[in-house]
C-alpha cells in the first residue's frame, strides 16, 4: 500500500480537512527526538490510526494534537487557520484514568461539571452516554468495583459526553483481555458510525488498526516519523463476520509487512533487539 | 461477587482449615490482648501484695479504681481542661495545617521557601522553645493552645502537603483538557486525592495534640483551679499521692486511645468506598 492508493480513497477525498500537521517535530529537553518532521492530514471522520512500536513517538503525536505539548518545530494547522476549541476534544488515556472517589455518574459528569453545568442539568446527557456504553445501572458504582472493559467505558462516556468533534485515544484497550477488546471495538465502532467524529487511535496492534480504522499510519523509530499509509477500504459496518473473513486476514498481513519494513528500517541503522 | 454459604458448601480439608484459622484470628485479635492485659493487673495486684509494698510507691488496682471513683469530680475537671486544650489545637492544627499545605501545593516556589521553617518548628523540642512562648504570650490558654498546635501541625501539613502533589499525571491533564480553573483542580482533584493523606496525618496529630497539651501543661506548670491533668500529675507526685498519679495516668491513656479510635472510625468511613486501605481482603 503506498500514498497513491490513498489519494484514490474516495471517502477520504470528499471530506473536509480537519487537521493538518506540518513538519512537525518534537525534541525533548533530556535530547531524546521524539517526532521528527511528521506531515499528516486528518479528515472531518476519519477513522485514523497511528500505529507503531513503542518509541515511535505516536503518544507524543497525540499529546501534540490534544494540546497538552507543543511542537518543536512545524505547526499545528486546524482547519487551515487558528487553532481549534479545546472543548471539542475528547481523550481516553491508556487507563481508565477515573476518579476512584467518585460515582460512575459523577465520572461522566466530570468534564460537564467542569464547565460549570449542574448536576440535575447535565443528567440527560450524562444518562444518554452511559446506555451508549451499556453502563445504566452502574451509575452509583465506584470504579473499583467495576471490571477492566467497565471502567473503559466510562472512560470513553467521559470522553464523549461532551460531544467532541474529535476523540483522541492512547492505546486504550492494550490492558484488557481478547474478549472484552474486541466487545469494546465493535461498541466503539458503533459509536463512531452513529455520531460520525474524527477519531485518531494509538495501538501497537496491527489487527486492531485494520479491524478499526479506514485509514492506518504506520509510524517508524528513532526518530519517531510517519513510515509510510494504508488505506483500509472494507465497507463499515464491520462486525465479527469481517474480523474472520479472508479480506481482514489479508489487510492485516499487508500492515503487518509494512510494520515490519518501518522497524527495519531503524534496526538497519541501531542493533538493539527490538 | 459470589456469596458462600458455609452450611451448604462442603470445603475440602485445605479450605476448611483457612476457614477455621480466620475466625481463631478474628476472636484472637480481642482475646488475646486483654488476656495479657488481665493477666498483668492481676500480677501488678499479686506483687503488691507478696512484697508488702507500701500504697504511696505502687497502689495495688482496686485502689487506683477506687480514687478514680472518689476523686472523680477533681479529676474529671481537669480532663475537661485538658481536652479542652487538645482539641482546640487539633482544630487549629487542621486549619492551619491543610492552610499551609494548599498555599504551598499553589506554587513550587511557595513550598520551597517556607517548607524548611516548618520543619525547624517540627524539629526543636517544644519544651525548649517554651520559656520563648512564656516571655511574649500573656494569655495562658493561648499559651498552651500554641505549644500543642507547633506539636501537633507537622504531620498534617507534610502529609497533606504530600497529597496534594500525588495526583495522577494522566488526572492532571484531563482537568486540563477540559478548562479545569486552578480552584476547580483543587476542589475536585487535588484535595480528595490528598484525602487518605490527610487522615493519615490526623491520626497522627490525634496523639501529638494531646501530648503537645501534657507537655504544655506540665512546662507551664499551670496550678490552680483551671488546671488541667498534667498539673493533678504534679501536684500529686509532691504529695507522694500515687493512687491519683495512676489515676490521672490512666486517664490520659484512656483518652488518647479514644482519640486514635474516633479518628480511626473518620478515617474509615470516609475511605471505605474507594481507597486501598480501607478495603477488606478479597481471596
Amino acid at each position: 500500500m503506498t500514498r497513491e492508493k490513498v489519494a484514490q480513497a474516495p471517502a477520504s477525498d470528499v471530506a473536509p480537512t480537519l487537521l493538518a500537521l506540518r513538519g512537525v517535530g518534537k525534541v525533548f529537553s533530556n535530547g531524546v527526538t521524539a517526532l521528527s518532521d511528521v506531515d499528516l492530514t486528518i479528515r472531518e471522520g476519519d477513522f485514523l490510526s497511528l500505529l507503531g512500536p513503542s518509541g515511535c513517538g505516536k503518544s507524543t503525536a497525540l499529546r501534540l494534537i490534544a494540546g497538552l505539548s507543543t511542537p518543536t518545530s512545524g505547526v499545528l494547522d486546524w482547519r487551515g487557520g487558528g487553532s481549534l476549541d479545546r472543548a471539542n476534544i475528547g481523550f481516553v488515556f491508556q487507563e481508565p484514568t477515573l476518579l476512584p472517589w467518585a460515582s460512575v455518574f459523577d465520572n461522566v459528569w466530570l468534564p460537564l461539571r467542569l464547565k460549570g453545568i449542574s448536576r440535575a442539568k447535565a443528567a440527560p446527557a450524562v444518562k444518554e452516554m452511559l446506555e451508549r456504553v451499556h453502563l445504566t445501572g452502574f451509575e452509583d458504582a465506584v470504579p473499583r468495583e467495576l471490571s477492566g472493559g467497565m471502567k473503559m467505558r466510562v472512560s470513553i462516556a467521559r470522553a464523549m459526553v461532551t460531544k467532541p468533534r474529535v476523540l483522541l485515544m492512547d492505546e486504550p484497550f492494550a490492558a484488557l483481555d481478547e474478549i472484552t477488546r474486541f466487545k469494546l471495538n465493535n461498541d466503539l465502532l458503533e459509536l463512531w458510525q452513529d455520531e460520525r467524529f474524527t477519531v485518531v487511535f494509538v495501538t501497537h496492534s496491527v489487527f486492531e488498526s485494520v479491524f478499526l480504522s479506514n485509514r492506518v499510519v504506520v509510524m517508524a523509530a528513532r526518530p519517531g516519523r510517519v513510515f509510510d499509509e494504508l488505506a483500509i477500504e472494507a465497507a463499515y459496518p464491520r462486525d465479527e463476520a469481517f474480523r474472520t473473513s479472508p479480506d481482514y486476514a489479508a489487510l492485516c498481513r499487508q500492515a503487518s509487512d509494512v510494520l515490519v519494513n518501518g522497524i527495519n528500517s531503524t534496526a538497519g541503522a541501531h542493533h538493539d533487539g527490538h | 461477587m459470589t456469596v458462600i454459604d458455609e452450611g451448604v458448601l462442603k470445603l475440602d480439608p485445605e479450605e476448611a482449615r483457612r476457614v477455621r484459622q480466620e475466625r481463631f484470628e478474628r476472636i484472637g485479635r480481642w482475646v488475646l490482648p486483654l488476656a495479657i492485659m488481665i493477666l498483668a493487673i492481676w500480677l501488678w495486684d499479686r506483687i503488691c501484695v507478696w512484697n508488702g509494698i507500701p500504697q504511696y510507691i505502687l497502689p495495688r488496682p482496686g485502689v487506683v479504681l477506687s480514687t478514680l471513683y472518689n476523686d472523680a469530680g477533681l479529676l474529671f475537671s481537669a480532663l475537661l481542661v485538658t481536652l479542652r486544650i487538645t482539641f482546640l489545637s487539633l482544630l487549629l492544627a487542621v486549619v492551619g495545617g491543610v492552610g499551609l499545605a494548599v498555599l504551598f501545593a499553589q506554587s513550587k516556589w511557595v513550598e520551597m521557601s517556607f517548607f524548611p521553617f516548618a520543619i525547624v518548628l517540627q524539629v526543636t523540642p517544644i519544651v525548649a522553645i517554651f520559656p520563648l512562648i512564656n516571655i511574649y504570650v500573656d494569655n495562658q490558654t493561648t499559651k498552651l493552645l500554641l505549644c500543642a498546635w507547633i506539636v501537633a501541625f507537622f504531620p498534617i501539613l507534610s502529609n497533606t502537603t504530600l497529597g496534594l502533589n500525588s495526583v495522577d499525571r494522566n488526572l492532571r491533564d484531563l482537568f486540563k483538557l477540559n478548562g479545569a480553573t486552578r480552584w476547580q483542580q483543587l476542589r475536585y482533584l487535588r484535595l480528595p486525592a490528598a484525602m487518605p493523606y490527610f487522615l493519615g496525618g490526623l491520626k497522627i496529630a490525634g496523639g501529638l495534640s494531646l501530648i503537645g497539651a501534657v507537655v504544655a501543661e506540665f512546662v507551664a506548670g499551670a496550678t490552680g483551679q483551671s488546671s488541667g491533668l498534667a498539673s493533678r500529675i504534679i501536684e500529686a507526685g509532691y504529695r507522694l499521692n500515687a493512687p491519683r498519679l495512676f489515676a490521672a495516668l490512666f486517664l490520659i491513656s484512656l483518652t488518647g486511645i479514644l482519640i486514635f479510635l474516633v479518628l480511626s472510625l473518620i478515617s474509615h468511613l470516609i475511605l471505605r468506598r474507594w481507597h486501598e486501605s480501607a478495603l477488606k481482603q478479597e481471596r
